[in-house]
């Protein structure tokens, strides 16, 4: 079976219809970019894998664990699934350092020493060595941004979830967050990215899904695909995003 | 009859002794009515239909009647209907939890709402349970917008005991009236038992307030 599999499944909220019958699988190791118009359900495709939406039919399975399995199941597939935002969603309350390492003590249960040392570990990773002790507000979107990508990465994923990760961005400030990005994905981290940043793509992406009115229209190798779309609707698509 | 400030003086005694029994219902009323409020309020704001339906009931029985009826009820429809007797005094300080429990139920919920769904998400992102998310990441932070209403509720429950004097309840009102009643001395005894109101409020003002500059709104 494969890493992430989608089969079937469908979503709606009430009587809107979003996800019709997708069936997707996922393995190790991929990189796979989504992309497509607003409101196509690229979100609510990302967010059905940690559960953040329930799907309304069919079966999705994590790393051989169901959605449908019950709360305690879902956590674990949401410890095994990091989830960035657009919005960073940083606790505001705490420093960068307590953000970090919120995640682990509370949820692996790793003592609170030992979870600081690890958190500040992964600041020095995203390039915030010395932005620790600062709170959410004190610091750029950028930086936001990627303590957001070390908050989930501190409760050790195996997939990671973007969702327009650059969207709330500054055009200077985009790039030291994809770089944290291009990074993750040279040391094999297995991500699934709602983004319009076509470079990263061409890049690091290993899958590129176009998604039209809740279906997957097109699921291929981006390098092709960017430079030659196989739909118009694609076509059209990426002639407005770069 | 000539006005006589000083004869203010006189009363303090039995003024203190009023003032007392005002603050003991209203501390032991508020201490009950937040553990109910919060219970109640979290309840509404995260439970499912059948306990949102009873607690929205109650929330909306108490906010729809006045509190001297509401006290009239338990003091005096109570062991009618129920065989259910209890004294004055118990009588009071049950009529401010319930009360204040289903304002601040409405402000607990209010506070708890207003913190965007985007954090509680983040939390539930990285693998922790709702009842952790709360206690942790939205509790703190609905806790800072809190005060405020808090503190005026609490402002409005002090004063609402006033009102027990319809059950014979000896707090600050009563003991006015009943010098009152002693010397005829409207102007001074009002006028002092108001300044006792004022000074109990006010010191609650300030309290709140220095909560308040200590916690920033993030
Ligand atoms: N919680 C919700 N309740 C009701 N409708 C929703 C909800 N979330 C999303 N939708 C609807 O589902 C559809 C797909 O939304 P989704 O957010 O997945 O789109 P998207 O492809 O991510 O769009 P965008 O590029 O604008 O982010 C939209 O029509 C949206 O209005
Ligand atoms: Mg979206």
């Amino acid at each position: 079976m494969s890493f992430i599999e989608f089969k079937n499944i469908s979503k709606a909220f009430g009587p809107l219809q979003v996800l019709t019958e997708v069936d997707l699988s996922i393995e190790q190791g991929e990189v796979v970019v989504l992309i497509g118009p607003s409101g196509s359900g690229k979100s609510t495709l990302l967010r059905c894998i940690n559960g953040l939406e329930m799907i309304t039919g069919g079966d999705l399975v994590v790393d051989g664990l169901s959605v449908h399995a019950g709360k305690k199941t879902l956590r674990e597939i949401r410890q095994e699934a990091g989830m960035v935002f657009q919005q960073f969603n940083l606790f505001p309350q705490m420093t960068t350092l307590q953000n970090v390492a919120l995640g682990p003590r509370k949820v692996r249960g790793v003592a609170k020493a030992e979870a600081e040392k690890q958190a500040q570990e992964l600041l020095d990773k995203v390039g915030l060595s010395d932005k620790g002790e600062h709170y959410p507000a004190e610091l750029s979107g950028g930086q936001q941004q990627r303590v957001a990508i070390a908050r989930a990465l501190a409760v050790k994923p195996k997939v990671m979830l973007f969702d327009e990760p650059t969207s709330a961005l500054d055009p200077e400030l985009k790039q030291e967050v994809l770089n944290v990005m291009l990074q993750l994905a040279k040391e094999g981290m297995t991500m699934v990215v709602v983004t319009h940043e076509m470079s990263f793509a061409k890049q690091v992406g290993t899958r590129l899904i176009f998604m039209e009115h809740g279906k997957i229209a097109v699921d291929d190798d981006p390098r092709t695909v960017i430079d030659t779309p196989p739909n118009p609707r694609m076509k059209d698509f990426l002639s407005h995003v770069e | 009859m000539q006005v006589d400030w000083s004869i203010m003086f006189d009363f303090i005694p039995q003024l203190i002794a009023g003032a007392k029994v005002t603050i003991y219902i209203t501390v032991l009323g508020l201490i009950g009515g937040i553990i109910l409020g919060v219970i109640a309020g979290l309840m509404r704001a995260y439970s499912g239909k059948i306990l949102n339906a009873i607690d929205f009931t109650y929330i909306e029985l108490i906010r729809g009647t006045p509190i001297v009826v509401q006290v009239m009820f338990l003091y005096f429809v109570l062991p009618v209907l129920a065989d259910i007797r209890i004294d004055p005094m118990s009588a009071a300080v049950l009529a401010i939890v319930v009360n204040a429990g289903a304002y601040i139920a409405e402000i607990v919920r209010g506070a708890f709402l207003s913190i965007h769904k985007g954090l509680t998400e983040a939390g539930l992102a990285i693998g922790m349970p709702h009842w952790q998310v709360l206690l942790y990441i939205v509790g703190p932070l609905a806790f800072r917008r809190l005060i405020p209403p808090l503190g005026n509720q609490f402002i409005v429950s002090l004063k609402d005991t006033s009102l027990f004097i319809v059950i014979g309840v000896g707090e600050l009102t009563r003991t006015g009236q009943e010098i009152m009643a002693a010397n005829f001395r409207a102007v001074e005894i009002w006028t002092a038992v108001a300044i006792c109101y004022l000074i109990m409020t006010g010191t609650m003002t300030i309290a709140l307030r220095a909560v308040e500059k200590r916690m920033k709104i993030l």
